[in-house]
Order: structure tokens, then C-alpha cells, then sequence
């Protein structure tokens, strides 16, 4: 698997044009029905058998993205894929895909809110159970009053 | 591929009985008192004896004495003052020849160094630890972190200033302080204890006397 070959597979299946500068390519406005379909297809034909990293990027009124790479080890070859969300925050679990994504799911759903559809234990990770609101949103602001310190 | 069942059940407040029941009781003692009634009430006779000023006195200078120089920390750390903390109690700064020794237990300790940041979601479990150690008890507020939030200040996740918490008698500045500001900051702690008083009000500042 090349850089190139890779680029002329995602071509030949999504229509879309996958950029990028030497071994690291990006994919950019996957649609969001597609999106475990096309880590899917980079799993079983591009061998991207590590889950490297999974966030959302909160781009405000254009609403969130979500941004995910995996890699290919052996051949060196990085897939950044990123997909935009509408006004509701949905996006499928890449968790039947990757083992990893689990708490990577998590963080995002309690930083950036995106419900993941599928997800087996979708609840937040790193802040306490009664939190409310996302703080890493836009719209978050910094005074926002939380939960006593007890 | 099934995805994996959860493991770790999410920590939920009412579970945590003894907790609630440790505020239950930290309601109904009275506020800011550092001794327990019954010792308190015991000098409070002796003084209004005639004469009995000396021996309550002379007493407490000993017991100040003895609780200043063998104050015992707990062991803990939050954050990267810990470092500094860990570099103090060892043998280079030696903080044993003040009578320090850090202890695991909180039973058995007299002083806590907050040391680092205090997040909100650890503020219960420090709020814990304090409540576990036995009166009288001190508490070091160590870096900028601990005394007011620091470069965390504007964060979302940060208790902004440990005294938020528990009540905080030397604050420590430096980010992170050295051990020779920690150190600084235990012989202020070792001034403070020498003046503990069970009966009598503390001295107040001037800028409150009227």
C-alpha cells in the first residue's frame, strides 16, 4: 500500500479527493452516513489497523466536526478523515471497528457533546457524572457555574 | 467484532454514604474550632481560677512546643509541586531535622500540603483526606495552583483556589515553589503553631483592632 495507491482507491469508492503531503493524507466533508463505511474500507483494503486518535474541532455556527486518524503501520501510510455534523450532533461509533475508540467516544461526548449512535457505554469519561454542559463548545463560557465542590 | 462490555462503574455522589455522613456531622460542629469542647471547656475552667492564667499558659507554650516539632504530613501529591515537595522531605533539604515526618495515614497526621492543582472532581477526596485527620490540624497551601487556580485560573475544571475547599493557613507562592520557599513556608507554619491557643482568641492583625 503507497500514498498513491491509497488516494486512487478512495477515489475510485467515496468520489473524493483524499490531500495530503507524503505518507499523511486527508479527507475532508466525509458525509456522516459513510463514515463507519469508510473506516471500514480503510481497516480491510487500505490496512490502517491502528486507531490513532479521535476529537471534534467546534467550528461555531458551520457546527462540529469530527476529526479521526487511523494509520497503516507497515506500509507507513496516516488516513486523517474529517466529518462535519449538523445541528443535532450524531455521528456513528467507530467501536465495532477499533477497540480503541471506546474512550476516545467518551471524551469527545463529554467535551464536545457528539452523541455517537451505537456506542456500548456512552457516558462521560473524564468529568463527574453531574456535570453539565461541554466545555470544550465555543459557546461554553468560562463562568459557567458546576456542580458544588462538596 | 462485539464491542467490549464496560468495566469501571462511573463514580456516583450518593454512593458514597460515609461522605454524606461526614457533612451531616461537619454541619453541626461549631465554625472554625480547631479543639474539642471538652478540652477547650477544661482550660477555660483552670484560667478563671486565680492564677490559673500561669499554668494554662505555661502548658499550652509546652504542648505548642511538642505539636511544632514533630508536625507530620500526610503523603500526598496532586500535581508537579509534588516534585518539589518529594525533593524537600529528602535528604538534601532534610526536612526531619524539624520534627517532619510524612506519614500514609491521614489518622495520624497534623499538617497537609496541598501540592498542585486541585481539580473539582478531586476536591471531595482532598475535602476527604482533611476531614479524616484529627484536630488540631494545619494546612500549606503549596504554589500558585493551590492558592488561587494559577495558570488554570480561566479553566473550566479547576477549584479556584484550594481555601475554597478546606480552611488554609500558609500559602506557599511560586510556580512551583522551591523547596527552600516550602521550607520557608513550614518554619512560618512552626511560628503559627507556637502561638496556637486553645481558650483565648488569637491575636487579631492591627488593621482589626479597634
Amino acid at each position: 500500500m503507497t500514498p498513491d495507491r491509497a488516494i486512487s482507491l478512495i477515489q475510485e469508492r467515496f468520489g473524493l479527493q483524499a490531500a495530503g503531503e507524503g505518507r499523511s493524507l486527508t479527507v475532508e466533508q466525509l458525509p456522516v452516513e459513510r463514515w463507519e463505511e469508510f473506516f471500514g474500507f480503510a481497516k480491510e483494503t487500505l490496512g490502517c489497523r491502528f486507531f490513532s486518535f479521535l476529537t471534534a474541532v467546534d467550528w461555531k455556527e458551520q457546527g462540529l466536526e469530527v476529526v479521526c486518524r487511523v494509520e497503516n503501520l507497515d506500509a507507513g501510510v496516516g488516513i486523517l478523515a474529517k466529518c462535519r455534523l449538523g445541528a443535532d450532533p450524531r455521528c456513528p461509533t467507530l467501536t465495532r471497528l477499533y477497540r480503541g475508540a471506546d474512550w476516545m467516544e467518551r471524551e469527545c461526548y463529554d467535551m464536545f457533546g457528539v452523541r455517537f449512535d451505537g456506542h456500548p457505554d456512552l457516558r462521560r469519561i473524564l468529568l463527574a457524572q453531574d456535570w453539565e454542559g461541554h466545555p470544550l463548545r465555543k459557546d461554553y463560557a468560562v463562568d459557567t457555574p458546576h456542580a458544588p465542590y462538596r | 467484532m462485539k464491542p467490549p462490555a464496560p468495566q469501571i462503574p462511573a463514580p456516583v455522589w450518593s454512593e458514597f454514604k460515609d461522605l454524606q455522613e461526614w457533612e451531616k456531622l461537619h454541619q453541626e460542629r461549631p465554625e472554625g474550632d480547631k479543639a474539642s469542647g471538652l478540652v477547650e471547656s477544661l482550660f477555660d475552667t483552670i484560667e478563671h481560677f486565680p492564677g490559673g492564667w500561669l499554668a494554662v499558659t505555661s502548658t499550652e507554650k509546652l504542648f505548642n512546643w511538642a505539636r511544632k516539632s514533630s508536625i507530620w504530613p500526610v503523603t500526598f501529591g496532586l500535581a508537579c509541586c509534588a516534585i518539589e515537595m518529594m525533593a524537600t522531605f529528602a535528604s538534601r533539604f532534610d526536612v526531619e531535622r524539624f520534627g517532619m515526618v510524612t506519614w500514609a495515614s491521614p489518622r495520624h497526621s497534623d499538617l497537609m500540603i496541598v501540592s498542585g492543582t486541585v481539580t473539582i472532581k478531586m476536591a471531595p477526596m482532598l475535602k476527604r483526606i482533611y476531614d479524616q485527620m484529627p484536630d488540631p490540624k494545619w494546612v500549606i497551601s503549596m504554589g500558585s495552583c493551590a492558592n488561587s487556580g494559577g495558570p488554570f485560573r480561566h479553566g473550566y475544571h479547576v477549584v479556584k483556589g484550594v481555601d475554597r475547599v478546606v480552611p488554609v493557613d500558609v500559602y506557599v507562592p511560586g510556580c512551583p515553589p522551591t523547596p527552600e520557599s516550602l521550607m520557608f513556608g513550614i518554619l512560618k507554619l512552626q511560628d503559627q503553631v507556637a502561638a496556637f491557643q486553645k481558650t483565648r482568641k488569637r491575636a487579631q492583625p492591627a488593621l482589626h483592632s479597634d
